[in-house]
């Protein structure tokens, strides 16, 4: 990028014909869907077969494997994940997966790779895929993971437990991460049935909507060529970081033009429960570090755009993101008093989702 | 198109005054402190002619196709270098007072032209209006082609520096906000006397003064914008809107000190810590890192956050895009970091941190005005929230 570029906050035309249209399908499918989504605890039928319409997974595969070969822009992903993450947290997690996986194999794959694995992603209808990376441990450090690889022959087996993998049992691909013996973390493709492979839907406090599993794998062998070879694990990390801070910026968002007019509207006392300096200044605070997080995370995805170095952005965009998520989460049911515990109400699902926040790793790469 | 890193244009300005901090501001910081009490340090002397031949930047646009990063930008960007160096020593720079950005926002040509080169302290606060700038009680009537002010004034910096003082009074007591307006009075008008200059628990070498003015009589031309009262309450809001919008420019700049502040501490700490091993090089994730470091992450996110708001905030002021909620929310997010961080970092340094050997309590001693003047915190946040909410302030107090 020219070193003149200004510091700029606007859109191109294209971002912003973009943005509508994510903006609106938030409105309009995801919000109207979340609330029985995550009652049922599944995806509603047919949800991931409508969004493959928007082409999330297509665009960015490239043309030799059949895509649309759209330019490769973590800032236009990060501006997806915000937008679709105000409508639903998980089911627009669950829309992005595959591109997750899309992603990966483009950054670390060889063009034969690209070719191989995308191609069957690269369909009209949505083909599920994904990357697991987080494990169960407490004190889960992606850099020290338990999942091991080790060489064999001809190709590579895998030995391990992942969990908290979005769409993990459907994935007709999965894009693991394991510490390879002698080298360190490695990236493998596994395909669906291979032997030794199994999966289990797991449940958690929040992201009831989407399919969450426990993936394990007991001696899965890969051929040589399923390793991506130019993996670098802190790049995915940070990448899905950004991806999480974004989901947690449009959820955020959603909480807080939630919130404005109900406060204005609910009366205590005689009057709007807003003109009280108790909550207005709790609704400042939310449009406060809102903005903090917003704009921590469009420079680390600004800055991956750019080819810059993006580590310390995306790792302090996390770190603002997991604390001041939550703490919206939790004022946004605090705002509204009992009926925020209501599950008439989506706050108290805004609030379950935004744990995940400090947490999740390795999800919605951008 | 979003990019959220300087244009090498501001990038030189950052370095230009970063040099400024380092060679003239740093090195003096500590003996200002204790002196406290002084005229002009003798070595801002020659950074306020620089200044002033700097002032108002060129506006002018650096390349992109509508983009601006004009005087606002760069102002923010040289405010967090100078008091990265010494804030208490930025704002005694001859000739840079708040009285002067209310004459350039508001004068004719002709009191540009007169007052402009002056250096122009700002009085708004009274013993019995702090917050509540509408409440000022100092009364200006007109008396022939004169204007006569009676009043108190107090909390004004660069009062007894100054060459003349921009002074908030009231036309009319019964009309409210409207009937607000602002004076220059030369500093050596008879009809103005210094009271007194405060003894401070920080910013000790900006002089804070109090003012008491007894039948100060000015010409008529010293007032500051329109002398007519406005009637209607669209006119009154416009009116006193108008004197508000000052405040759009000047809270990102005073969150810009907090910024420099801020990030004077910061560097510190990770200077004192990295000689005692502790690295923080963001290697692990917050909750596997040492708890010195786990600090030092949260911190620098906070200020890194907050330094972009604010620089959102000048951003939306260089591309006239009205900013009134941006700039109190930098200033709310920038001035409680800017206290919090220091606070933090004399705890983390522990003996270092709170001895007087090195500058990290003097920070936080600093730090702590920013948070307030120019609008509190609690202000601030009533502001954002009357924006969010779409509330007067008769509804949301």
């Amino acid at each position: 990028m020219d070193q003149d570029t200004p510091f700029d906050l606007s859109l191109t035309e294209e971002q912003r014909i973009t943005r509508e249209s994510m903006q609106r399908y938030a409105r309009d499918v995801l919000r109207e869907q979340a609330r029985d989504a995550d009652e049922a605890g599944a995806l509603p039928s047919d949800f991931l077969g409508r969004a493959a319409e928007l082409g999330l997974t297509l665009l960015p595969i490239p043309e030799a494997a059949g895509g649309a070969g759209m330019e490769r822009s973590p800032l236009a992903n990060m501006l997806n994940i915000e937008d679709l993450a105000w409508g639903d947290f998980s089911l627009a997690l669950a829309m992005v997966t595959p591109r997750a996986f899309v992603n990966a194999v483009l950054d670390f794959g060889t063009e034969e790779q690209q070719r191989r694995f995308l191609e069957p992603l690269a369909r009209e209808e949505f083909v599920p895929a994904t990357v697991a990376l987080m494990e169960g441990t407490a004190t889960f450090e992606p850099s020290q993971l338990r999942t091991r690889a080790r060489k064999t022959g001809d190709g590579y087996q895998i030995e391990g437990e992942k969990r908290l993998v979005p769409l993990g049992a459907s994935a007709e691909q999965m894009l693991v991460v394991a510490h390879l013996e002698g080298e360190g973390p490695a990236a493998f493709v596994v395909e669906q049935g291979s032997a030794g492979l199994s999966a289990e839907e797991q449940s958690y406090m929040g992201l009831r909507a989407m399919e969450t599993a426990t993936v394990r794998l007991d001696g899965v062998t890969v051929p040589e060529d399923h390793r991506l070879p130019h993996f670098n694990l802190q790049r995915l990390v940070d990448l899905a970081r950004i991806g999480t801070c974004a989901l947690a910026v449009g959820s955020c968002q959603g909480v807080l033009d939630y919130v404005t007019p109900w406060v204005k509207d609910r009366k205590a006392f005689g009057e709007p429960i807003a003109y009280r300096q108790s909550v207005a200044f709790m609704v400042a605070n939310i449009n406060i570090e809102l903005e903090a997080m917003r704009l921590l995370t469009w420079r680390a995805a600004s800055r991956a755009e750019q080819g810059l170095d993006f580590h310390r952005e995306a790792y302090l965009a996390r770190v603002c993101c997991a604390e001041k998520a939550m703490e919206i989460g939790t004022n946004g049911v605090q705002l509204m008093g009992g009926h925020g515990f209501i599950r008439d109400n989506p706050v108290e699902l805004w609030y379950r989702n935004l744990r995940s926040v400090g947490l999740l790793e390795g999800t919605a790469v951008v | 198109m979003i990019n959220l890193e300087l244009p090498q244009k501001l990038q030189n300005t950052r370095q230009m005054t970063h040099q400024l901090a380092e060679s003239v501001f740093r090195p003096i910081s500590r003996k200002y402190d204790r002196i406290e009490h002084c005229d002009t340090p003798e070595e801002l002397h020659p950074v306020g002619q620089m200044a002033a031949g700097m002032r108002g930047g060129d506006g002018k646009k650096s390349g992109g196709d509508e983009v601006k990063n004009g005087a606002n930008l760069q102002g923010i960007v040289s405010v967090e270098e100078m008091c990265w160096g010494d804030v208490g020593l930025m704002l005694s720079i001859p000739g840079q007072g708040l009285g002067n950005a209310a004459v350039q926002a508001v004068g004719t040509p002709e009191q540009k032209e007169k007052f402009g080169s002056l250096y122009c302290a700002m009085a708004i606060t009274e013993p019995e209006a702090g917050s509540d700038s509408a409440a000022v009680q100092t009364t200006a009537r007109l008396d022939g082609d004169e204007w006569v002010l009676n009043g108190e004034k107090i909390y004004c910096t660069a009062g007894q520096r100054c060459d003349a003082v921009v002074i908030w009074a009231t036309l009319d007591k019964s009309q409210g906000k409207a009937a607000i307006k602002s004076f220059i009075v030369p500093r050596d008008n008879p009809g103005m006397k210094l009271v007194r200059v405060e003894d401070k628990m920080g910013l000790r070498v900006s002089d804070t003064a109090a003012f008491s003015l007894i039948e100060c009589r000015i010409p008529y031309d010293h007032i500051l914008g329109s002398p007519e009262i406005a009637q209607t309450e669209e006119e009154r809001k416009k009116a006193f809107g108008g004197v508000m919008q000052t405040f759009d420019n000047t809270r990102p700049q005073v969150a810009a000190m907090a910024l420099g502040v801020a990030r004077a501490a910061l560097e510190m700490t990770r200077e004192i810590l990295e000689k005692e091993g502790v690295a923080a090089d963001f290697s692990k994730s917050l909750y596997n890192s040492s708890a010195l470091e786990a600090e030092i992450y949260r911190m620098e996110a906070d200020l890194d956050a907050a330094r972009l708001m604010t620089w959102k905030a000048a951003w939306m002021a260089d591309n006239g895009q009205a900013n009134s909620k941006e700039a109190s929310m930098c200033k709310a997010k920038a001035g409680r970091t800017g206290n919090a961080i220091t606070l933090k970092c004399v705890e983390l340094c522990g003996e270092a941190g709170y001895s007087e050997e090195q500058l990290l309590e003097k920070l936080a001693r600093d730090s702590k005005i920013i948070d307030i003047f120019e609008g509190t915190q609690q202000i601030q946040q009533l502001i954002v929230a009357r924006q969010q909410l779409g509330l007067s302030s008769s509804e949301l107090k």
